[in-house]
């Protein structure tokens, strides 16, 4: 069966996020000055071909771990879809 | 010592690096492309060079796709037996993610990609000036991490002025503790973010370069 995996990757919290300060500076320049913070991740989704959802999970943890996510640097959240 | 240079898609230095070796260092290099595995001609009294550029365009992570290709598979076990790897800017950022190298270099504090002159020192070299090129050369990682890399003599480069001084004006990124290369524990891989193989020609005014690749006793 296909399961559908998304994936949530985002920098970790005590870490300075540039490209999300970049965002902040914009919408200020957009106009909306009532946002305080931004920070910027990924979003990945994966379909995967497995027996059962709890192998399916256990495939997007491996993915995560070894490639998808840094842990030195981001941490990253599973949610099974179907 | 012979060098092998590795080729990934998007790899945008590995020229310069050959050039730099084979012209101002006289040295045989091996262009080594990335879905092969032979490292035929090549021994481990030998230097792997991870070049510059943008390995896999950058995508998810700098250096995250290259680390998995079949030509990295033969350069950790290279490593692993004790062979010279030096990674120099994109080269560097593959050699962390492939664990071969603590730590992970992220994207510029200041939001810009910086093409300059830098200098960088420690206390054998002095103060020497080298181009850096990179919009994620931010070396991060944890405190206990870092002191460790301190205290084991990891640190083979920090970013100073041209007087020497290592201070937060210096810093051209953000990098924790003005780090602009570093080595692991045993001492034959070595990653930093400024390009030495852009200054090994006088043609080109400038040959500090030439001290990096000694002192890492790559000559």
């Amino acid at each position: 069966m296909i399961y559908n995996v998304q994936i949530k990757v985002m920098p970790l919290k005590d870490l300075l996020d540039p490209q999300g300060k970049a965002v902040l500076g914009g919408l200020k320049n957009l106009g909306i000055n009532t946002v305080s913070d931004v920070r910027v991740g990924k979003h990945i989704t994966l379909e995967i071909n497995a027996a059962s959802e709890a192998e399916a999970k256990t495939i997007a943890e491996e993915a995560s771990k070894k490639l998808l996510a840094n842990p030195v640097m981001e941490f990253f959240e599973i949610e099974m879809v179907n | 010592m012979k060098f092998g240079v590795v080729v990934f898609p998007g790899s945008n230095c590995d020229r310069d690096m050959q050039d730099a070796l084979q012209h101002d260092l006289n040295k045989e290099v091996i262009m080594l492309w990335h879905k092969n595995k032979s490292l035929e001609g090549l021994s481990t009294n030998d230097c792997i060079v991870l070049p510059g550029g943008f390995s896999y365009g950058d995508y998810l992570r700098c250096g995250a796709i290259a680390r998995f290709s079949p030509m990295m598979q033969s350069v950790i076990e290279f490593a692993n037996k004790g062979g010279k790897v030096l990674g120099v800017c994109n080269g560097f950022q593959i050699l962390c993610e492939s664990g071969l190298l603590p730590g992970v270099l992220l994207q510029n504090a200041h939001q810009q990609f910086v093409c300059k002159n830098i200098f960088i020192k420690n206390e054998v070299t002095g103060a020497l000036k080298i181009p850096v090129a990179h919009g994620d050369g931010r070396y991060f990682a944890n405190d206990n991490l870092l002191n460790e890399l301190q205290k084991n003599n990891q640190i083979i480069f920090n970013y100073c002025d041209e007087n020497g001084n290592i201070n937060t004006a210096s810093n051209p990124n953000g990098a924790a503790r003005n780090i602009a290369g570093i080595r692991n524990k045993t001492g034959n891989v070595f990653g930093m973010m400024p390009h030495p193989e852009r200054a090994t020609s006088k043609t080109l005014n400038n040959i500090d370069g030439i001290k990096v690749f000694e002192y890492l006793g790559l000559n």
